[in-house]
C-alpha cells in the first residue's frame, strides 16, 4: 500500500476541497464563455492538434477495414458497377442536356423580367471521417478543414439532398451539425403547392417536423420538400424531405407534420460541401442576428 | 478468483509517469472509437474509470488538476461544451482523492460498489449540466455509469497487473 506518504512532512498545496472548488468554477466559466460568447473557438482548435492523432487512431481501424474492401473487391462486381453507372450516366446526360436548356430559359426569362439570377456554386468534396461522437448530438466530423477554405455556415449535402450545415472548423477537420439536430432549421418550400414552412430537426429521430403550419395547410402525405433559398443561406431547390405523417388533431392550432430526409443523413460517407453561394442583400437590422449559425434560417 | 479477494498482494514500486499518461490517452482512444447508436450509450467512459484508478491509488501524483486537464481535452475531442467533461472529472477526482484511503481498504467487489456511486455522481454531473444548457434530460446517458462501474474490476486488475510488470523488469 502506498503507506509512505501518509505523514504530512511536505506541503502538498491546496486541499482537496480547495481545488474541487476552484477547478469547478474555472469549468463553469469555461462554459459559461463558450455557451455565451464563442470566444474559445482558436483554443478548441489549438487543442485538436493535441486530440486528432488520438482520433485518427481510432479510426484507424475502421479506415483500413474500409480500405481492404475496397481492394478486395471481385472484378465481375466491378464489371456490374461500371455498367450500372454508365446506364446512370446515359440518362442523366439526357436530362442534364434539357435542365441546360431549361436553366438557359430561366435566365433568360428572369432577366426579362429583371429578377435576381440564380447563382451557380461550386462544390468541394469531402468524406465523413469521425460520426456522432456524443449521445446527445446529431454530428459528423469530415476530412476537409480550415486548410481546404472551408468556412462555418456552408451547406453539407450528398447526391439525394441536404444533410447538414458546417458549424466549426478546425485546422483539417470540420464540424457537421445534421439537419436532424434538436432545433436546426432549414427553410423550406413543398415542392408542389410553393407553400414555405421550416423544417427542424427531431433530435431523438432521424427526422424532422414541420412546426406552426395550420391545421388546413396545403400539404399532403409524400409532397416533396425543397430548400426556399429564402435567407441566402441554403441554395433554393435542393431536396430537403418527403412528408412522411401529417397529424390533423383540431384541438390544436397546428398541424404536427413529420418528414423524412431525403439525403442519407445517416448513411452516406461521401458528401459535397457547397461554396461560393451568392450573397444576400443586407438584412436591416431591426431583429438581434442569430448567435450561432444552425439557428439561423428562422424566418 | 485470488485477485478479487486481495486488493493489494505486495508492497508495489513507485509509477511511472509514463504509465499514467499512457494509460489515460489508451483511455481516451477506446472512448473515441467510432461507437454507434446503443453502443454509444452503453459505451462505458473509458477515461474516468482509468483517472478513477490513479486518483484512488496515486492521488498524489494524479489529482484533480490532472484531471481537469484530462476532461478539457476530452471536451475538444467530444465538441461538447468547453468545461463539461472537466467540471464531471473534476467532481470525479475529488471524489477519488478524498475516499482513496477508504476505497483501498476494500477489496475489488466492495470498491465496485464505492465507485459505482462516485461514478454515478460523475455521469449526474454532466447529464446536469446538459440538461441546463440544452433542455432535455438523456436518460439513456446515464446507462454508461452501470457499464463503467462493471469496467472497474478488470481495469484495476489490468492496471495492476502493469504495474507489476515493471516491478519484474527491474
Amino acid at each position: 500500500m502506498d503507506s509512505t506518504q501518509t505523514f504530512q512532512v511536505f506541503n502538498r498545496g491546496p486541499s482537496p476541497g480547495a481545488r474541487l472548488v476552484f477547478f469547478a468554477v474555472l469549468s463553469l466559466l469555461l462554459m459559461f464563455v463558450d455557451a455565451r460568447f464563442g470566444y474559445l473557438e482558436s483554443a478548441r482548435s489549438a487543442l485538436s492538434v493535441l486530440v486528432s492523432p488520438i482520433q485518427h487512431l481510432a479510426t484507424l481501424p475502421g479506415t483500413l477495414w474500409h480500405k481492404t474492401g475496397n481492394f478486395l473487391v471481385a472484378q465481375s462486381s466491378l464489371l456490374e458497377t461500371n455498367k450500372a453507372l454508365h446506364r446512370q450516366h446515359e440518362r442523366d446526360s439526357a436530362q442534364l442536356v434539357q435542365s441546360q436548356a431549361l436553366l438557359q430559359e430561366n435566365r433568360q426569362l428572369r432577366n426579362l423580367l429583371a429578377m435576381q439570377q440564380r447563382n451557380q456554386f461550386s462544390v468541394q468534396f469531402a468524406e465523413i471521417v469521425y460520426a456522432e461522437i456524443d449521445v446527445f448530438k446529431r454530428k459528423v466530423l469530415i476530412n476537409k478543414g480550415g486548410s481546404a477554405s472551408i468556412q462555418a455556415g456552408q451547406v453539407v449535402m450528398d447526391d439525394k439532398g441536404i444533410i447538414g450545415q458546417v458549424t466549426r472548423v478546425y485546422p483539417r477537420l470540420s464540424e457537421v451539425t445534421l439537419i436532424t439536430e434538436k432545433n436546426h432549421a432549414v427553410p423550406v418550400q413543398v415542392l408542389r403547392s410553393g407553400l414555405r414552412s421550416i423544417a427542424f430537426g427531431a433530435g431523438n429521430t432521424s427526422q424532422l417536423s414541420l412546426r406552426y403550419m395550420p391545421v388546413s395547410a396545403d400539404i399532403q402525405k409524400g409532397d416533396v420538400l425543397v430548400t426556399s433559398g429564402i435567407d441566402g443561406l441554403y441554395p433554393p431547390g435542393i431536396p430537403v424531405a418527403v412528408v412522411e405523417k401529417i397529424g390533423r388533431d383540431p384541438a390544436y392550432p397546428f398541424a404536427n407534420i413529420i418528414c423524412t430526409p431525403t439525403g442519407g443523413v445517416d448513411k452516406h460517407r461521401h458528401l459535397l460541401v457547397l461554396s461560393a453561394l451568392p450573397a444576400l442583400p443586407e438584412r436591416p437590422q431591426a431583429a438581434p442576428v442569430a448567435d450561432k449559425p444552425g439557428k439561423e434560417g428562422g424566418n | 478468483m485470488s485477485y478479487l479477494s486481495q486488493a493489494h498482494p505486495e508492497i508495489q514500486r513507485p509509477v511511472s509517469n509514463l504509465l499514467i499518461m499512457a494509460s489515460v490517452f489508451g483511455a481516451l482512444l477506446l472512448n473515441s472509437l467510432p461507437w454507434e447508436g446503443l453502443w454509444l450509450s452503453l459505451r462505458p467512459d473509458f477515461v474516468a474509470v482509468a483517472m478513477l484508478y490513479w486518483c484512488t491509488h496515486k492521488p498524489l501524483r494524479f489529482g484533480i488538476g490532472m484531471a481537469w486537464a484530462v476532461g478539457i481535452l476530452a471536451d475538444v475531442s467530444d465538441a461538447s461544451l468547453f468545461g463539461q467533461h472537466a467540471l464531471s472529472y473534476t467532481v470525479l477526482a475529488f471524489g477519488g482523492v478524498v475516499l482513496s484511503r477508504r476505497i483501498q481498504m476494500f477489496d475489488l467487489r466492495e470498491q465496485t460498489t464505492q465507485v459505482f456511486f462516485i461514478l454515478l455522481l460523475t455521469y449526474a454531473v454532466y447529464a446536469l449540466v446538459h440538461w441546463q444548457v440544452n433542455g432535455q434530460v438523456a436518460w439513456s446517458y446515464l446507462l454508461g455509469c452501470l457499464t463503467s462501474t462493471l469496467l472497474w474490476v478488470p481495469i484495476s486488475v489490468l492496471l495492476q497487473s502493469m504495474r507489476q510488470m515493471r516491478v519484474d523488469r527491474e
